[in-house]
């Protein structure tokens, strides 16, 4: 076991993790960034499409109409007072991207660039407007790439190619510390920190039709409540509407943004009989629903469940300059040729809205009065701060991992002045080799393979975008008997030296975990509203279910409670796109 | 379909000079040579080990030698490579194990280019201009994933400990040529060094092997133009 002490620890180098890091770094702070990959690994990097900021470089816009888009696009779950900080901060932040490097596609007079997204509009709904910042459909790359580059300027210490294990607590709940698993050696390393900020990213893993990599298993998510943290808001999980078929892999919704169409099996551009105003840049959510409704009722391609993604209208200079990547993933896994037939894409699992509770500046609270849990911090997609409500806005992800990354790494580098460095629990490692030793030594009647693809295809079965009592209920029950399979695994490879295998079984163990925590809440939450649709509650209901769920568990189990949601600006009305 | 996975395994526990197994996968031709790794290790040899992440060719991880050829394992499709498929790590770098290798020295290459901008203190509000001409003078060169499948087929970097690569004269092209930045200078004194730019002799192995279609070579040689010319633009 090796023994590390930094002030700040941020597990995870993806968009939060990094900006996180850069303050820190900035601050003089003694920190170290621990990720499981390279940080230019991170998923960050397959975001595509923008970041949105209301400049208003190509026509008017106003932080207020950002904000009220946030705050109607999440169906009203939203943290007003959160939401109202990330469109305000939006400006500054996509400026200071600028300052740093980031390559943005430049208007004819070199201001940035903007296009149109689903949900972002002008006037409080009137029509689409363009906020989205870009750089082609790469913007997500660019952002990785950006801040790492700040990264090594700032001289931020990495630990590439540890995993996150296990999270340390004091006795009285004060988080001091981590432990993770270097692939190369295989030996645990315990970082004692006086700030410890979660940023590792989503859990869309836990589906078999997802944009998310491999990467994306939900560590700290799970980790978190394995360590009694509660996780909110998990039951709301967003498709994004236009997945490669059977593949998952993101198509931008900049593809429509910059004027494709989804046509069913009649050529018909369905989307606008069912959102007449913002058409296809209906929020994610709804879009996702009005394919799921085509192809129940039929109209998916040749009766299938996939229906077309049409660009080939759009003149070859647009696709060239500003949508490279998505053609090439067509072309590529499908063999289709999207400048002149449309792309197969269907709904897939794409985005956390919910994750560690955490108050405005990205410290982790621990009830719905917002008790603060010291030590500990979360940013971006691990995180619920809530910006997203029950369903996020397109370019409003990458948005919420600088604005709220920055604030974490702010609150950190203010709490560490004042905070000592306290005692680690004794024998801190003991749980994980404990684990590791269970998994090693297992009788092997399971594989982890098998117990995973059994998860994943069960919560896209179950769990998607249209979901029902028995449906969820069936998802419970299986996760359960899987949590049992679970305790049989074992891995062939009982080296010490880059044990991938071994890695995939520690992030199984909290998958399960999480993949029950959205099942419960999504079988507690008897209304529909954003990305969680029950089709046995078809309707919205504010009077009952206008709350945040947050989940703990305990020794006696599942146990549930609920906080109120923030309103400042918006009363909640019915929504029309 | 049933295709045969030649594999060179190396395990520096057990092993002590590399070896291939083969192993038999049932495959669609839409499967991606990730998905038949994935196979082998999820379902039958759970040893194997190699780097993935996204899976759709953006992150980078899992570049490697599939019949000879420098490719992201998640870009190249089954059905593109017949009945037997020969998978190596890449050359030049450290087996660390199986298809596995040492990044390290390919991660500090790059940042021997001061691979960030370099500029004055920006505008006190708002965003830097730039013309779209000027954005587009280093457009292919910000697509690089870092994989490093362009650095490890390069002959030279086989032989040559020294030679920066072609990944990090592309992450230096990408700042050179960006009208904000003010670090050209410095970078192409580095790049003129004996590590630098000369060592290349344009054998566009690097061109080829870019997963991302980026004109390695042609942006080598506008760096070599920049400091025979000593001008950026």
């Amino acid at each position: 076991m090796a023994f590390h002490r930094y002030d700040a620890v941020v597990v995870g180098a993806g968009g939060a993790g990094l900006a996180a890091a850069i303050q820190l770094a900035d601050s003089d702070a003694h920190i170290a960034c621990v990720t499981k990959l390279f940080p230019t690994r991170s998923h960050t990097g397959a975001a595509q499409g923008g970041i949105a900021a209301s400049l208003g470089n190509t026509e008017e816009d106003h932080w207020e109409w950002h904000m009220y888009d946030t705050v109607k696009g999440g169906d009203y779950l939203v943290d007003q007072d959160a939401a109202e900080i990330l469109v305000k901060d939006a400006i500054e932040a996509v400026v200071s991207l600028e300052h740093m490097g980031l390559p943005f596609n430049r208007t004819p007079d070199g201001k940035i660039d903007q296009r149109r997204f689903g949900g972002h509009t002008k006037r409080h709904g009137e029509g689409p407007v363009r906020r989205a910042c870009y750089a082609a459909d790469r913007t997500g790359h660019m952002i990785l790439q950006t801040l790492y580059q700040n990264s090594i300027k700032h001289k931020v210490n990495f630990f590439d190619e540890h995993h996150l294990v296990d999270l340390l607590f004091t006795d009285d709940g004060q988080c001091c510390g981590v432990v993770t698993y270097e692939l190369k050696t295989g030996e645990l390393h315990v970082i004692q920190a006086k700030a410890v900020i979660i940023a590792t990213g989503g859990a869309g893993r836990i589906f078999k039709i997802t944009s998310n990599a491999l990467a994306s298993t939900g560590d700290g998510i799970g980790i978190a409540y394995r360590r009694g943290v509660p996780l909110m808001d998990m039951e709301f999980l967003q498709f994004h509407p236009t997945g490669l078929r059977k593949l998952g892999i993101l198509v931008s919704e900049a593809a429509r943004g910059e004027g494709g169409i989804v046509r069913n099996n009649d050529g018909e551009a369905f989307a606008a009989r069912y959102a007449p105003t913002m058409k296809d840049l209906a929020p994610r959510d709804m879009m996702s629903r009005f394919i799921w409704q085509e192809i129940h009722e039929g109209r998916g391609i040749n009766g299938e469940d996939y229906v077309l993604l049409d660009i080939s209208h759009l003149p070859p200079e647009v696709i060239e300059a500003k949508l490279p990547d998505v053609t090439d993933f067509a072309r590529v896994y499908l063999g289709v040729e999207p400048t002149e037939e449309g792309i197969p894409i269907q709904p897939t699992a794409h985005f956390t809205m919910g994750g560690l509770p955490t108050n405005n500046d990205g410290q982790a609270i621990s009830d719905p009065s917002g008790t603060i849990i010291p030590g500990l911090y979360a940013a971006g997609e691990a995180a619920c701060v809530s910006v997203h409500g029950a369903n996020r806005l397109g370019t409003n992800s990458l948005l919420e991992l600088v604005v709220f990354g920055r604030r974490a790494g702010n609150q950190a580098i203010k709490d560490i002045q004042s905070m000592e460095f306290v005692d680690l629990p004794k024998n801190p490692t003991a749980y994980v080799e404990e684990r590791i030793a269970r998994i090693m030594s297992g009788d092997g009647k399971e594989r982890v393979a098998e117990v995973r693809s059994a998860m994943q295809q069960e919560m896209t079965d179950n769990m998607s975008v249209v979901r029902e009592e028995s449906g969820i209920r069936h998802a419970l029950e299986s996760l359960s008997s899987l949590k049992n399979a679970y305790q049989h695994v074992t891995v062939d490879d009982k080296g010490k030296i880059y044990n991938t295998e071994l890695m995939e079984a520690l992030e199984l163990e909290h998958m399960l975990e999480v993949a029950e925590v959205m099942a419960h809440g999504a079988l507690a939450r008897q209304e529909s509203r954003g990305a969680h649709f029950r089709n046995d509650f078809q309707k919205r209901d504010d009077a009952n279910w206008l709350r945040h769920t947050m989940i703990y568990k305990t020794s006696d189990g599942i146990r549930e409670d609920y906080k109120p949601v923030t309103i400042t600006r918006f009363e909640p009305k019915e929504r029309k796109y | 379909m049933q295709v045969t996975l030649r594999i060179k395994r190396f395990n520096p526990e057990t092993d002590k000079k590399p070896h291939f197994e083969e192993y038999v996968v049932e495959v669609e031709g839409t499967d991606r040579v990730l998905d038949a790794l994935n196979q082998v290790k999820w379902y039958q040899d759970g040893t194997l080990t190699y780097r993935r992440s996204c899976a759709h060719g953006i992150c980078g991880s899992d570049a490697m030698r599939i019949n000879g050829r420098n490719r992201l394992a998640c870009k190249v499709l089954m059905k593109d490579l017949g009945k037997r498929v020969t998978l190596e790590p890449l050359l030049g770098f450290k087996v660390e194990k199986d298809l596995l290798v040492d990044m390290e020295k390919f991660f500090d290459q790059y940042k021997s280019v001061k691979p960030y901008l370099i500029a004055d203190a920006a505008p006190a509000s708002g965003e830097r201009y730039q013309s779209q001409s000027d954005r587009a003078a280093f457009d292919d060169t910000t697509k690089c994933i870092l994989c490093a499948a362009c650095t490890t087929s390069c002959p030279i970097t086989w032989t040559n400990d020294e030679f920066v690569g072609p990944a990090a004269i592309v992450n230096a092209h990408r700042f050179i040529f960006d009208s904000r930045d003010q670090g050209a200078a410095e970078r192409l004194q580095i790049l003129n060094k004996s590590s630098g730019v000369w060592r290349c002799r344009t054998v566009f192995n690097c061109t080829d092997a870019c997963p991302r279609d980026i004109k390695v070579t042609e942006a080598i040689e506008q760096v070599k133009r920049a400091l025979v010319l000593g001008e950026v633009h």
